[in-house]
């Protein structure tokens, strides 16, 4: 259909509040290529979030297309986007969102549960991802015995481990201090140039230096396309 | 790294709250196990004090005449036709299907004598098979030990001026008596009983038994096929069941059974709601990990299967852990609710149903829960991040 990797035509979403319907999308047309990183920036309640989890496959739209590598995602069924996702999309959430009961190892081995992928395959991919944001040592521990950028770094394994080539993160310096915080967006921005495209929301205008564009969303609609560094 | 691996770690993280989901299911199984056992010792308490109460099968020889006799009161001179069995002829009753039912077979020879020229009733029996069905005959003096001794009944005592110690003339035969039955309300009050072979030859009549009284043990045997079992034997016989015994034997036996399957529905019901809601509790506490799976690509099946792998592990651990303690509960109330009741030992084929049905009970239980979790949309679960 087109040669942008994620296309974005006449996207509304809107919520029931009560008697009351909330606008959170409201006309968003863009795109996004191959490579990009892309920041999506907004005060809270702009409807950033939102937008990122209809890219993520994960919020079905009241209105327009979503379409990924010429795919209509909302014209999948639930299992076929679960699929799509497991294939395409590297999650990073805000707070990390690590499985407390599993072992740094096993938390980002997660992703590959649902694959067709050999355990011995796994082990060895997933230990790669690990050593590879500096974690090898710690494969072992649990979450609670880690630091907020340890956790936010085995998040960020977790993303990559399937290889996709998206990568959607949601406030990933959020709870980080700015060194730490410095530290993850040089590993997100070495993913990009590794050929990831990632898509990243956040309120902090100090990140929009990482990334190659900016997108500014304002009561849920665009109101600003800008490159970036 | 598996979906199990992920339904373990969840259950060694969340031990306090699997404990309390996995008690539902023990305190259930436990109930009905402690209930099945104390219900299996009381029904082999009462088959054993109902066993007590002597014969439960008459066989008699066939007569085409009717007994004009009602209460111990005859009525009518009916000349009976008697066809006496052969004594050799009784080891049939134990080659039957049922054989292993046969409990005491005791035969016996009826007919008159006469005695200080007094026509008295002779009955000779075995007295070691008569004795083992008669548990409520009481005497004075001892019972007969060797064949030159005899038995009064207390009626017979009294007419004949007898006793303990005293020697009897039977038809011209010397007997020592060596005890007299305390009154019973049966019609061995009424006769004079010795060792089988002696009465037959007092009798004239070696070799004969008139009637045979039997024991039969009828837990889950019917009655009736064992009677039609005998007759088919000893054809010139009448075989019969003395069915009130044997009714009062499996109406309490029945009662005890629909007792303990009601209660055990209940319990039942109870453990099940209680796993489902606590698994209900569980899927809506684990919202946050659920949207993540979600999000990372897993299917509803594999969020479903982690939940029921869950609900397995919880309902065979239950199931050993109820059946365990219900042994344990069911050896320390026994011998205190039931006098002489001794716990009958361990039931592994009931082992086996617990563990299948508390895993059965608990996959039921977190079905609704599962499919729940499963059709958990990823955005509203991680709206809840």
């Amino acid at each position: 259909m087109t040669d942008h990797l994620i296309e974005i035509h006449d996207l509304g979403k809107t919520y029931a509040s009560g008697d009351s319907r909330v606008i959170a999308i409201d006309q968003m047309d863009f795109f996004i290529d191959d490579g990009e990183f892309v920041t999506i920036m907004g005060q809270s309640g702009s409807g950033k979030s939102t937008l990122l989890s209809i890219i993520g496959a994960m919020n079905r739209p009241t209105r327009g297309q979503v379409c990924v590598d010429s795919l209509d995602l909302y014209e999948l069924t639930n299992e076929q986007r679960a699929d799509f996702r497991s294939e395409y999309m590297g999650f990073i959430f805000q707070s990390f969102q690590l499985i407390p009961y599993l072992t740094v190892l096993e938390n980002v081995k997660l992703p590959m549960v649902v694959t067709g992928r050999k355990n011995r395959e796994k082990n060895e991919m997933a230990m790669a991802v690990v050593e590879r944001v500096g974690l090898g040592e710690k494969a072992q521990r649990l979450p609670d015995q880690l630091s907020g950028g340890e956790q936010e770094r085995v998040a960020i394994a977790r993303a990559i481990v399937n290889r996709p080539p998206i990568i959607l993160a949601d406030e990933p310096t959020g709870n980080l201090d700015s060194q730490t915080a410095g530290e993850i967006m040089e590993l997100l921005r070495t993913l990009n140039r590794e050929g990831h495209t990632i898509i990243m929301v956040t309120h902090n205008s100090d990140m929009e230096a990482y990334s190659t564009r900016t997108i500014q969303v304002a009561d849920g609609r665009i109101r600003r396309l800008a490159s970036g560094v | 790294m598996r979906l199990h691996n992920i339904s373990l770690g969840n259950i060694r993280r969340r031990k306090a709250k699997m404990i309390f989901l996995a008690l539902g299911l023990i305190i259930g199984i436990s109930t009905i196990v402690t209930l099945l056992a104390i219900t299996e010792t009381m029904t082999q308490e009462i088959e054993e004090r109902l066993n007590k109460f002597g014969a439960n099968i008459v066989m008699v020889p066939k007569t085409e005449n009717l007994s004009l006799n009602y209460g111990g009161i005859d009525v009518g001179g009916v000349n009976y036709e008697v066809k006496e069995f052969e004594q050799k002829n009784l080891g049939l009753i134990r080659t039957i299907q049922n054989a292993k039912n046969i409990g005491v077979v005791a035969p016996k020879v009826l007919g008159a004598a006469k005695i200080k020229g007094k026509k008295v009733l002779v009955m000779g029996v075995f007295f070691e098979e008569e004795l083992a069905l008669k548990t409520w005959w009481q005497k004075k003096g001892k019972f007969p030990d060797n064949s030159g001794q005899l038995l009064l009944g207390s009626a017979v005592a009294q007419v004949l001026g007898a006793g303990p110690g005293d020697t009897l003339s039977v038809d011209g035969r010397a007997f020592e008596v060596s005890g007299q039955l305390l009154p019973t309300g049966g019609a061995e009050d009424n006769a004079v009983i010795c060792e089988l072979e002696s009465a037959q030859a007092i009798l004239g009549k070696p070799g004969k038994i008139s009637m045979v009284e039997i024991a039969a043990f009828c837990r889950g045997c019917p009655i009736t096929e064992l009677t039609l079992q005998i007759a088919e034997k000893f054809p010139n016989a009448r075989v019969t069941a003395m069915k009130q015994a044997v009714m009062s034997k499996m109406q309490s036996i029945e009662m005890f059974k629909s007792f303990s399957l009601g209660v055990s529905i209940l319990v039942i019901g109870i453990g099940a709601l209680l796993v489902m809601v606590t698994m209900m509790g569980s899927v809506n506490e684990r919202t946050r990990e659920i949207g993540i799976f979600r999000a990372i690509g897993f299917r509803q099946t594999h969020v479903m299967q982690i939940i029921l792998l869950e609900a397995l592990v919880l309902g065979l651990f239950g199931g050993i852990a109820g059946f365990v303690l219900g042994n344990g509960a069911a050896w320390a109330i026994i011998p205190l609710v039931i006098e002489k009741g001794v716990f009958t030992g361990i039931n592994y084929q009931l082992g086996g149903m617990s563990l299948l049905m508390s895993a059965a009970l608990s996959l039921a239980a977190s079905f609704y829960p599962a499919l729940k979790a499963g059709r958990m949309d990823p955005s509203d679960a991680l709206r809840a991040l």
